[in-house]
């Protein structure tokens, strides 16, 4: 179970979280994190790793608050947004070293057969391309089996073929009844995967549903349309206060990007 | 008749006994269990040209006065035990030679200088292979002529410097032999004070207060193969002419103000075929002219050479400078000194007509040694490279240092000595 | 911190920057062996090449290694690991992997001379443990630099201004201030100031043991009663390894309170 209760997190004036009150309960669940670009997903994702500290309110996870401690992180698989490896170190080298640093089981050779790793496993990471270090990177994060499993734009550069091993994967792991949080720009993956949708606007939860109410909310077809909707709104509002223009110019411009 | 010439046969038999009796020294024995249990009352007993031999023992006396001539012989170093007490032997008497004594504990005195030996005013005076411990002033010669002092230890207690005295303290004398001895302990191994036409050869001079040899207004004076290592400074020439210094080794003399020579106001003097190892400054000199320095070694000096002002005419030639930290530091106010046809170790320069000699005249003086002469705690900056950016901007266009203090011809190796 | 210190070091260890490094230094020390043979003069040439090399690219490739790896820190991040062991042992694989370039480099040629068996030896051990205590010194520095500066542009140019700083400017200013003040007593502050700049004092250290004759012809008795004396090579030691300490007490604390 994650809690966060009340958490603001402001970098200099720039105010990324502003009293997010959220709570994952349920197992076996796929939860999406969406928003778009600076709306505070990434932030919210690394506050509960501990990677960012809140300025304000505190965060559980199964009834712990989580400041200054790190054992619960065993609980946690993370899947960071950019795979950046040391890159002199092989493949081989870079899963033995995290298997090192944690101890215990991993499932590593069930995955690297999964994603086709297995003739990159004396390469360094240097060499590889986009898609395969994204391999590795899932690889890394999932290997350990862990009860809460968080996704940070799972989809990037993988092939399609990589890409349907890892719906398939992901599915299995609900299956396990595993808690799931994913954030991602690709909303045909949402609208396939996820069972529930949280949707940040300015570091505030603008929306919590399952993907069928936000769709008929909003009364559109699909997923994409639904949260175009409802950025339009929120765009046609700051139009008309236009109290903060830039931040009604950053709506418009992430606007752009998420669609 | 026969009566009278009988008489007069007696007494040239006597006569003659009595010349022969004369003529014969005598061997006066002293020991706790010869003649004379002191050596006070052998020395009174003994006529002129007598031998006086101690044998092994401890001896308490002091003030012994020697006042004819005497050969003092120790057996099996004999100690003479002045307790502290004063001094123990005084000659004043020509022609007295004193050999293989043990003299020891004179004691410190503030109104006197008492000494081990004390010679005054005699002529040729031989004091060879003798040992002096703790003795204040070892050996005093004081207007003496043509004294021999060989094959001597001297060792004494390092005290502060106004507690202790001089191993060989030489004042107002001539035409001395000082030769071989061993000096360690006192303020001076070796003092000359008025000393004229002497010399000094063969001794080792270590771990003495302040210097190994100490020349004061002395003149044609010559000293040659000996040691000096350790002192507050090796050898210090002040106000003194024509001496002639060859093939001593300085050494080691460490310590703020320490020099392996120091020069003072001092005039046609050569120093040649020298070794200066380690020492903080290897020569010191101030206000010193016509000055031969020839084929020198410096080696791992602080500061080879320092010059202060009024030096003129010296001749600085044909010497190794290598790795001394600095080579050179001259005062800007010294003229018609040379400094050609030496090797520097940090000459860079090219020979391209492979004549031996570099192409390009070296700088010995570097801004650095110019700034510390002026600001001794720059020392701390020592090869940093802030020091050695501005040393080599100041050799590429030079500002600050003495334009004329250069080697025109800079040997390329080493020059063998 | 043991693991992280080990892959650290190990990457370290492989990248073309290690070997580049260890190049030049086999090549520096044995080539002015070779052409020397003095071996005190050659431990003088290499004395002024490592007081400005080592902070050099400790600090230049400490920030380097720094934002290079910060992906891989936030991979770490996420593991359930302490904060302060992984940056401790990412400035300590740095710091040892430099090290080992530095003393592989130097030793072998010294080695080869026979320096083991000459009366040099401790002046070479002075040299390569003051090399090494810059290099920790300075990357731990850069590291902190890292840590503060998010802008990579930002972080080089501080690292270079720090070096510049502690190589250069100090010792300049520090001159200029003797010059200026020469009327007054300046034994306690030329020994202050050496003390606070761990280049300075490296350079002392080592001198001490080379220029020993030099510095001892200096005349103040504040001076030579620090340097001359146990004491002396104690406290410098001391100032030296509070230096060292001092990055890695900064890096806990930053990386306390820091967001990533």
């Amino acid at each position: 179970m994650i809690e966060f209760k009340n958490i603001e997190k402001a970098f200099g004036k720039n105010e990324v979280l502003q009293g997010i009150d959220l709570r994952f309960a349920q197992t076996g669940c796929i939860s999406a994190v969406l928003g778009p670009n600076g709306s505070g997903k990434t932030t919210l994702i690394k506050s509960l790793l501990g990677m960012v500290l809140p300025d304000q309110g505190s965060i559980e996870v199964n009834g712990q608050p989580i400041r200054r401690e790190w054992a619960y992180r065993n609980q946690i698989d993370y899947l960071p947004q950019i795979a950046r490896f040391p890159e002199n170190l092989r493949v081989a080298e870079l899963l033995r070293m995290i298997k090192d640093i944690r101890g215990g089981a991993s499932r590593d050779e069930e995955l690297i057969e999964r994603f086709g790793l297995s003739p990159f496993l004396d390469k360094r990471l240097g060499t590889l391309s986009g898609g395969t270090k994204q391999k590795v990177n899932l690889t890394l994060a999932l290997m350990y089996d862990s009860p809460i499993v968080i996704l940070d734009e799972p989809t990037s550069g993988l092939d399609p073929v990589a890409m349907i091993q890892l719906k398939e994967l992901i599915r299995q792991e609900k299956k396990r009844g595993k808690m799931v949080l994913i954030t991602t720009h690709i909303m045909s993956f949402v609208e396939e995967m996820a069972d529930e949708i949280v949707f940040l606007l300015e570091g505030k939860i603008y929306f919590r549903g399952s993907v069928a109410e936000i769709k008929t909310q909003h009364q559109a077809e699909g997923l994409e349309e639904a949260i175009a909707g409802i950025l339009k709104g929120q765009l046609s509002a700051t139009a008309r206060t236009v109290a903060e223009p830039k931040s009604a110019l950053q709506s418009i411009m992430s606007q752009l990007q998420t669609a | 008749m026969q009566a009278i010439l009988q008489y007069f046969s007696l007494l040239v038999t006597t006569l003659l006994l009595a010349a022969a009796a004369a003529a014969q020294p005598q061997t006066l024995h002293v020991g706790p269990e010869e003649d004379y249990p002191s050596i006070e009352a052998a020395l009174s007993a003994a006529d002129s040209g007598d031998v006086v031999e101690i044998h092994t023992g401890t001896y308490h006396e002091h003030g012994l006065v020697v006042d004819k001539p005497l050969h003092i012989r120790g057996i099996g170093y004999p100690v003479l035990d002045a307790q502290e007490q004063g001094e123990i032997l005084t000659i004043i008497a020509h022609d007295v030679t004193v050999e293989g004594l043990q003299l020891q504990n004179v004691g410190v005195s503030y109104l006197k200088d008492h000494a081990g030996i004390r010679v005054r005013q005699r002529s040729r005076a031989v004091i060879r292979n003798n040992r002096l411990v703790n003795t204040f002033f070892g050996i005093y010669l004081e207007r003496v002529h043509d004294a021999v002092i060989e094959d001597n230890e001297l060792s004494g207690v390092l005290r502060d410097e106004a507690s202790s005295g001089n191993g060989i303290h030489a004042w107002h004398c001539e035409n001395l032999d000082i030769r071989n001895n061993w000096v360690t302990g006192h303020r001076d191994g070796i003092y000359f004070e008025f000393v004229d036409s002497s010399q000094i050869v063969g001794n080792e001079s270590v771990g003495n207060q302040r210097y190994g040899l100490h020349f004061m207004f002395s003149n044609h004076d010559e000293y040659h193969h000996n040691r000096f290592a350790d002192n507050g400074a090796g050898v210090a020439v002040m106000f003194s002419k024509f001496i002639n210094m060859w093939e001593n080794t300085f050494e080691h003399n460490w310590g703020r103000a320490a020099y392996g020579l120091l020069l003072k106001e001092i005039y046609d003097a050569r120093i040649e075929d020298n070794h200066f190892i380690q020492n903080t400054i290897g020569i010191n000199i101030e206000g010193s002219t016509r000055i031969v320095y020839q084929r020198n070694a410096f080696r791992r000096n602080g500061w080879a050479i320092k010059m202060a002002g009024g030096c003129l005419d010296n001749d600085i030639t044909e010497n190794n400078f290598r790795s001394n930290t600095l080579d050179l530091v001259v005062s800007s106010n010294v003229n018609n000194n040379t400094f050609d046809g030496n090797f520097w170790s940090e000459y860079n320069g090219y020979d391209l007509d492979r004549d031996g000699i570099g192409d390009v005249p070296y700088r010995p003086v570097k801004l650095f040694s110019y700034i510390l002469d002026q600001t001794p705690e720059a020392i701390v900056l020592l090869r940093s490279f802030f020091v050695s950016l501005m040393n080599f901007s100041e050799k590429v266009s030079p500002v600050f240092t003495p334009a004329n203090v250069l080697d025109h011809q800079p040997s390329m190796q080493p020059l063998s000595l | 911190m043991l693991k992280i210190l080990k892959y650290s070091t190990y990457d370290l260890l492989r990248s073309r920057w290690a070997y580049l490094y260890l190049a030049f230094f086999l090549l520096f020390s044995g080539g002015l062996l070779y052409l020397s043979g003095d071996v005190s003069k050659v431990v003088i040439s290499l004395m002024n090449v490592i007081l400005i090399l080592c902070p050099l690219i400790a600090t230049m490739f400490g920030v380097m290694y720094y934002y290079n790896s910060r992906e891989f820190t936030e991979l770490l991040l996420a593991q359930p690991i302490r904060r302060r062991t992984i940056f401790w042992g990412q400035y300590l694989g740095l710091a040892i992997s430099l090290s080992v370039s530095l003393v592989i480099g130097i030793g072998i040629p010294f080695v080869a001379y026979g320096i083991l068996h000459g009366p040099e030896i401790w002046n070479f051990f002075t040299l390569i443990s003051n090399g090494v205590l810059l290099t920790f010194i300075f990357s731990g520095l850069a590291f902190l630099i890292g840590l503060k500066n998010e802008n990579k542009i930002r972080g080089f140019g501080l690292a270079i201004v720090l070096w510049l700083f502690f190589a250069v400017v100090y010792d300049g200013l520090f001159l200029l201030s003797l010059i200026l003040f020469k009327e007054y007593p300046l034994e306690g502050f030329s020994l202050a100031a050496t003390v606070l700049n761990p280049i300075d004092l490296s350079r002392i250290m080592i001198l001490l043991k080379l220029d020993i004759s030099a510095l001892m012809g200096y005349t103040g008795a504040v001076f030579q009663k620090f340097l001359g004396t146990a004491l002396g090579m104690g406290l410098s030691l001391l100032t030296l390894a509070l230096w060292a300490w001092l990055p890695v007490w900064g890096i806990q604390r930053i990386a306390q309170q820091k967001d990533f």
